[in-house]
């Protein structure tokens, strides 16, 4: 059977590569080959993943450069000459070797008022929202964020500036403020356009060609943009 | 060896991001120097015709097109922001990256034809 040579990142920020070969399998993603090293080979090997099926977010990972969500990528479409170099995320601490500190991540969401507060209480009717209303449509491109901080490990601006928001917390931004069930758009508007916020993007696009799940935080911080400049002018958001 | 720290650059809209920057780097680094020259005609009039003599030569009108073509890349690259920023997208992955080819070919042409109006 031949063998993959993978080159995988240990230790903190200071660190080093270690390589490792595995066994070259038909059907074979990222997260089987690390999953591989650390049973077989290096059990002192730290990575994070739950779902293994593209649904927990938890598993993303630099795969030659680039940032993946490891479950979902499979080996064949990223090994150049049978060679894959793994890393941590960037844009985030490491705590050891592929394992990422992702506090300032999710803090972002909360800073950019990415807690759902409501209108109604559960002893209420449920308000009826039609899929076919142009806020529900724009809301219903942003949820399927599975939280994997691949857009945030891509973002450059998020590399130069440490406090900007980053695409995920703006694209959940972007959800809550055309979602008709939510009571505080204004209170998450302002957040999301305020100090570190959708005004600070350099428009690279870097998010919207990475996620693995096909999301555009792009447009979702593009929208905030003109949103932001209809509230100056005084419109109703 | 050192962890990479590369992103997922190699796509049109990056490109054209870095495009639009640059460009406006060099625009904003020749703006003194054309300033400084506007305020010959008012303080040294010998010297700015000595300058203009000097502008006819072709290492200077090789300088112009190459600001030709800056400023037409940097206008058509931030009308594309705008339009990313203003107008409604058609689709998630809609970052009108034709805008991008049509602002290179736009600067591929007015260039050609400074060219051929400057020879």
């Amino acid at each position: 059977m031949s063998t993959l040579k993978v080159k995988i990142w240990r230790g903190e920020e200071d660190g080093e590569f270690q390589s490792f070969e595995v066994p070259a399998r038909e059907n074979q993603t990222i997260l089987d080959v690390v999953t591989e090293v650390q049973r077989q080979q290096e059990p002192g090997l730290s990575y994070r993943f739950a779902c293994r099926v593209g649904v927990c977010g938890s598993c993303a990972m630099t795969v030659n450069g680039k940032p993946r969500w490891t479950c979902r990528t499979h080996i064949n479409a990223v090994a150049k000459d049978g060679e894959i170099t793994i890393e941590p995320l960037r844009n985030m601490p490491v705590i050891k070797d592929l394992t990422c500190d992702m506090t300032d991540f999710f803090q972002k969401w909360q800073k950019a008022g990415g807690t759902f507060k409501g209108t109604v209480t559960r002893k209420d009717k449920v308000v009826t929202i039609p899929p076919s209303s142009p806020k529900r449509q724009k809301a219903d491109a942003g949820i399927e964020c599975i939280n994997c901080a691949v857009c945030y490990a891509a973002c450059d601006t998020v590399n130069w500036d440490s406090e900007y928001l980053g695409p995920a917390a703006l694209n959940r931004a972007w959800t809550l403020v055309n979602d008709e069930r939510v009571g505080n758009q204004k209170e998450v508007l302002d957040k999301a356009i305020g100090d570190n916020g959708c005004s600070s993007c350099h428009s690279q696009g870097n998010c919207t060609a990475s996620c693995p799940v096909g999301l555009s935080p792009s447009q979702s911080i593009h929208g905030l943009k003109r949103m932001s400049l209809l509230s100056f002018l005084g419109t109703e958001v | 060896m050192a962890r990479s720290n590369k992103a997922a650059r190699n796509h049109t809209s990056y490109w054209a991001s870095i495009g639009h920057r640059l460009s406006g780097l060099a625009l904003a680094a020749f703006i003194p120097v054309h300033f400084y020259v506007l305020s010959l005609a008012a303080n040294d009039t010998g010297a700015l015709d000595g300058f203009l003599a000097l502008a006819d030569q072709p290492l200077f009108k090789i300088g112009e097109w190459g600001l030709v073509v800056l400023l037409v890349i940097h206008m058509s690259f931030g009308i594309r922001v705008l339009i990313l920023e203003f107008l409604p997208w058609r689709h998630g992955k809609d970052g009108r990256t034709n805008l991008v080819w049509v602002g290179c070919i736009a600067a591929l042409i007015i260039g050609v034809y400074f060219l051929v109006r400057a020879v």
